[in-house]
């Protein structure tokens, strides 16, 4: 007679009523729940100062990575509204051209451009998308699809903002730390700020919007006007990171729309969990360096994205978070089935 | 000669943007899958032809007969292992299509599918004058093989058990379910024939040029930009707007220059969103998707 098990999982005392409320009574329970927020945070701030151990190689890398996980919580914010994007490029291209022919232009310097590239940017595609936000699921897709790719070809043939060539020789970031810094300050500052909002009421009615426009609608509420704001908002990261990757590399042109920023951010959040925004950076600093070190298999690499792009989609459509996030507020045992 | 010249090669050009874009939009129009996967296709039988043109040795015909119904069946495949699974979530059907067509692209330019050896073989050379202007018999063919598809696929809808049960799915998918209709071999099938076509416009535009990767993504924008303009199900919004996009085109590049050919896309699409986001002949999805 053979005994069978099955697993049973419970949740950990602390959790009062859902998701994010807990009770906490003692110090041992608060560390459990501050350990993997502010770990993260310690290890990101203090990456830069390793740069001896590490080499400026993969300190480097850090810098895509930010620039790509903020892609992707851009990605992400705009997926919590209902609006699967296709073309993250579009909001790092806005933002790059917009800094880097200011700066080409008029000779303003980063601490100038880069501000004016992330509103300015946020505000273009804001605007470009506006008559597109009436259309939902994959007719939005298809739009923001073909978006940055028809902008490419509308430079080249119009030749304005360097044409095919781009902008180059454009100023530098003042310094190494710089260099270094503001990118972790900006992906922590706008990780837990999109966390925070979409937790907060103006959250709620975003992933109404998602959930079911039509009752939030029948509730009074402009559901456009909340569409482009948070297009806004998800354009304001998008186009910080393309702002200032254009100071960064100093040079702007047409890979600035590459499909690379349009799949890469969109696998990494796919990858990580859609939705949680820290399921979408984990994707970023899971893929990118794995990405630096395949380097060498130059275009086979947007392939491998692909592969794991379409085994998360259909085999692990919670991504990697959710399923770790689980593991870690959950106890398991084996019962015996009767 | 001018005026001439820009209606028959603007007829040609209308005719080419209809064949590339019928596929993605029959797909669209029975399952509602936006098949993004599309461009790779288009790619794949391309190369495919190639393949067994110049390393098998076929003739043409069987060459063409068997990249038509491999590629349809490889539709028919990705339906059945990817989109089933994830059937009725937009959000994976796009993701999964799209990487799908991404992958499929970059891996041939990875394989160097990029040199000039690669052009297919025109049906008959030669070429012929019609009221003083010089065209060669292939744009006459793809006239030709363009009319006759749309003949086909509209004898096809009206007149087998299998169209009627495409625009049974298409119009109501929940009643055309309880009179018998099997929505996922139709949607599979849909893709099937989505990609058949793709094959067949492969097969009749490519030898006008030199197989290139970036005509993949050329491709799905010119699916996706004449599905915006003319309505993304509509047949005859298809070929309306394939006329209005290609004769803007050819007289865009007549005065401009050929550059700007692409651009005319972008305008048309901002255009029509702005005026009619559902499309110029696209009723039918209007109430669900335009809230």
């Amino acid at each position: 007679m053979a005994v069978h098990y099955r697993k049973e999982r419970l949740d950990r005392g602390i959790k009062a009523r859902c998701e994010d409320i807990f009770a906490l009574a003692s110090h041992r329970e608060m560390l459990y729940l501050l350990l993997p927020r502010v770990v993260p945070v310690i290890v990101l701030l203090s990456f830069p100062l390793l740069k001896g151990v590490v080499g400026l190689y993969w300190e480097k890398v850090v810098v895509i990575t930010c620039a790509i996980a903020l892609l992707s919580l851009s990605w992400d914010l705009m997926a919590s509204v209902g609006l699967v994007s296709l073309g993250q490029a579009l909001f790092f291209g806005a933002g790059s051209y917009i800094t880097g022919s200011l700066n080409h232009a008029f000779g303003w310097p980063y601490f100038l451009t880069i501000p004016c590239g992330t509103v300015g940017g946020a505000l273009f595609c804001a605007l470009l998308l506006l008559p597109v936000l009436r259309l939902r699921g994959v007719y939005f897709a298809i739009v923001t699809l073909t978006l940055p790719l028809l902008l490419t070809r509308f430079i080249e043939a119009s030749k304005i903002l360097g044409g095919n060539e781009g902008l180059s020789s454009l100023s530098p970031l003042p310094n190494l730390w710089f260099e270094l810094y503001v990118p972790v300050l900006a992906l922590l500052v706008c990780l837990f700020a999109f966390r925070r909002l979409i937790n907060d009421d103006y959250g709620l009615v975003l992933q109404g919007i998602r959930d079911n426009d039509l009752a939030v609608m029948s509730g009074a509420i402009n559901i456009y006007q909340f569409k482009a704001q948070a297009v806004f908002i998800a354009g304001l990261a998008g186009s910080f990171a393309g702002a200032f990757m254009t100071h960064y590399y100093q040079f702007v042109g047409m890979p600035a729309f590459a499909l690379d920023y349009s799949i890469l951010p969109l696998t990494c959040a796919v990858l990580g969990g859609v939705g949680t925004f820290a399921g979408p950076t984990l994707g970023a600093f899971i893929l990118v360096p794995l990405s630096e070190a395949l380097r060498a298999f130059g275009t086979l690499r947007v392939v491998f994205y692909s592969a794991i792009l379409i085994i998360c989609i259909v085999g692990l459509p919670e991504g990697i978070f959710h399923y770790f996030q689980r593991k870690y507020h959950q106890f398991e045992r084996k019962v015996e089935v009767g | 000669m001018m005026a001439s010249s820009i209606l028959i090669y603007g007829l040609v050009n209308s005719v080419i943007l209809a064949l590339i874009a019928i596929g993605f939009s029959l797909t669209f129009g029975i399952s509602g899958v936006a098949n993004f996967a599309y461009g790779g296709f288009y790619l794949l039988s391309g190369y495919l032809t190639w393949m067994l043109l110049k390393l098998l040795g076929l003739p043409f015909v069987l060459a063409v007969f068997i990249t038509i119904v491999t590629v349809g069946f490889l539709g028919f495949l990705v339906y059945w292992v990817i989109l089933l699974r994830v059937r009725g979530i937009v959000l994976s059907e796009v993701i999964a299509t799209f990487a799908l067509g991404v992958g499929m692209l970059e891996f041939f330019r990875w394989k160097g599918f990029v040199t000039y050896e690669f052009t297919l073989p025109y049906f008959k050379k030669g070429m012929v004058f019609i009221a003083g202007v010089p065209i060669d018999y292939q744009r006459l063919c793809i006239i030709g093989i363009g009319l006759a598809l749309v003949l086909f696929l509209y004898v096809f809808t009206h007149h087998t058990r299998i169209g009627w049960s495409f625009r049974g799915i298409a119009q109501n998918e929940r009643t055309a379910i309880s009179l018998g209709i099997e929505s996922d071999w139709t949607a599979a099938l849909s893709l099937a024939f989505g990609c058949a076509l793709s094959a067949v416009a492969a097969i009749a535009i490519l030898p006008l040029g030199i197989i290139s990767i970036n005509m993949g993504y050329d491709v799905l924008l010119i699916a996706v930009a004449v599905g915006i303009v003319g309505g993304l199900e509509s047949v005859l919004g298809i070929l309306v707007a394939s006329l209005i996009l290609g004769y803007a085109q050819i007289i865009t590049s007549m005065y401009l220059s050929a550059e700007w050919m692409m651009v005319v896309y972008l305008a048309a699409i901002v255009l029509v969103l702005i005026v009619k986001p559902s499309g110029l002949f696209g009723k039918f999805k209007e109430l669900e998707e335009r809230v």
